[in-house]
């Protein structure tokens, strides 16, 4: 009797928990939801009038309406591509060392630690790094390559521990099946692991970029800010991007810029949803495969 | 005649003894179950047949094991082609997440078959050797993925013959499989023996009485017994044996 009832009690005190850490989750997808609403407002009403082909197509100026942001997208585009270009290979070399390679030793519990420490360190120190490297001892200077192996980088720590998680998902069974009809480390790496695990690391390196494309501060300690009024034709153009562009912006204390600043941050939303898709497409088609 | 000698095989896992002074001899175009208590190093002993215990971390075996007069543990010894002659079918049916002809072909195109036309030769003679092809001729672009438990172990079975190997390690291969689908898999593990050496890791009684030609019983690493199957169960020479077989212990 006695039993049953402390049972019983012990139920409902579990079922409220249960309930609270529901409401708990559900508090703060709602205040995440929310303040990313709130800014999508903010920015649309005060963006939109000024977004159109005009802002799309023209250079900064002085006057708000002929104003445009068509050379940081530029930058922008050029940028993400070259850091693309640069970091997949890198990041994904990287993680295949370490993960399918590497003698598990000191050495390599040491580099293990020390990405991980990467990821988390500062973007502006990035910058300064790139400033000091990339700028004026290879003598890249102010140029659009300067900014990609900066964003390089930046990003690369993502891109490998998202690439070695992915690959550390790759079943042991299907490695060990390869092994035992007598395939090579590499065979077994390109043939079983790279496949498997190439949606995954997708879906990290675009989420890298998508960090990439939003960094401002290393940024401007290497493109600097300054009004570039043409469009990059090559890697070693001097350039600017749109978070410099708004951050300019949102600077000058005219209030009309404020609204091209509003309109800028939604051309760039744009570009990262549209880089997330991308990803998600990509994956799902080869998920599809896969299967 | 003896078609896999082993002298003196002994595995560690770091400083865990798995595998301690193990010699037996074992004979050609037959069914020999390996079996024992779980953890007694049945999978460590014929993983160490192909080499694959090199893959774990912290291993070491010395001894010698003799294939066709050769010490597969010799410096000279292309552990590729090893693992190419001695094929192997996991305990989990494990096919790749690929087409069923993709699976079949990996091994070959692995070791450098690249014609279209001989892959599908190959992939049709191991699979009807598999005796899986009837099933599965009219869907060879399916993923292996979706055949029934059964048929996914037949086809890693294929798989490992399509590299034309002389001896197939079998762990626990039917472990994971339902009555219909072992029975056919020992009939075809019989069949097996009529141009291939079996070994076959099992702690099914009944299935090492049904299939195996010998038997092997290994109890804490060490080999206890090694006979023709028969003998082993009705008159085997060890007390621990014995008392295996009766289920003393398990």
């Amino acid at each position: 009797m006695m039993a049953k009832r402390l049972g019983r009690k012990r139920h409902v005190v579990r079922k409220i928990k249960g309930i609270l850490l529901y409401c708990l989750c559900l508090i703060g997808i709602m205040i995440s939801l929310v303040s990313l609403i709130i800014l999508l407002y903010d920015a649309f009403t005060d963006g939109l009038p000024w977004l159109d082909f005009q802002f799309l197509t023209s250079f900064p100026s002085r006057f708000p309406e002929q104003a445009g942001i068509l050379a940081a997208l530029f930058g922008s585009i050029w940028v993400v591509s070259l850091v693309a270009i640069i970091s997949f290979p890198l990041g994904v070399g990287a993680a295949l060392y370490l993960e399918e390679y590497a003698p598990q030793n000191w050495l390599t519990s040491f580099i293990q630690l020390n990405i991980a420490n990467l990821a988390g360190v500062p973007s502006i120190v990035y910058g300064i790094l790139g400033l000091g490297l990339f700028v004026e001892a290879l003598a890249l200077g102010r140029s659009i390559l300067a900014g990609a192996l900066t964003m390089t980088l930046l990003i690369l720590p993502v891109i490998i521990i998202a690439s070695r998680e992915a690959i550390r998902s790759v079943p042991q069974a299907y490695r060990a099946g390869a092994y035992a009809l007598g395939a090579t480390r590499w065979q077994v790496t390109r043939r079983i692991v790279l496949p498997q695990a190439l949606p995954g690391m997708l879906t990290g390196a675009i989420l890298a970029l998508s960090r990439a494309i939003g960094e401002t501060a290393p940024m401007i300690a290497i493109a600097a800010l300054v009004y570039i009024r043409f469009v990059p034709t090559g890697p070693l153009d001097r350039f600017t991007v749109m978070p410099i562009q708004i951050f300019n912006w949102v600077n000058l204390p005219q209030h009309e810029f404020r609204g091209l600043a509003a309109a800028g941050i939604m051309v760039l939303l744009a570009i990262l949803l549209g880089m997330n898709s991308i990803a998600i497409f990509i994956r799902n088609r080869y998920q599809k495969r896969a299967k | 005649m003896v078609k896999i000698d082993v002298r003196d095989l002994n595995v560690w896992f770091g400083d865990k003894h798995v595998l301690k002074n193990i010699d037996v001899g074992l004979k050609p175009n037959a069914v020999t179950a390996i079996m024992g208590p779980s953890g007694c190093g049945k999978t460590t002993f014929i993983r160490a047949i192909n080499r694959l215990n090199e893959l774990i971390v912290g291993s070491r075996t010395t001894g010698e094991i003799y294939i066709a007069d050769k010490n597969i543990y010799a410096k000279e010894t292309d552990v590729y082609d090893l693992r190419r002659r001695v094929g192997m079918v996991f305990q989990k049916p494990n096919p790749f997440p690929q087409s069923i002809f993709d699976n079949v072909a990996f091994g070959p195109r692995t070791h450098g078959v690249g014609s279209e036309e001989n892959l599908q030769k190959i992939v049709e003679g191991s699979l009807r050797e598999a005796a899986l092809w009837d099933e599965v001729h009219d869907r060879l672009k399916d993923s292996a993925l979706d055949l029934s438990g059964g048929q996914q172990q037949r086809l890693c079975i294929a798989r490992a013959l399509a590299v034309n190997p002389d001896i197939i390690l079998m762990d626990e291969p039917c472990s994971a499989l339902d009555p219909a689908a072992t029975a056919k898999i020992e009939a075809l593990m019989r069949k097996l023996t009529e141009k291939y050496t079996v070994i076959i890791v099992t702690h099914n009684l009944q299935q090492a009485a049904r299939v195996a030609d010998f038997t092997a019983f290994l109890y804490l690493g060490r080999l206890v017994e090694y006979g023709d199957t028969r003998s082993v169960f009705e008159n085997p020479s060890s007390k621990l044996t014995e008392n295996y077989i009766t289920g003393k212990f398990g």
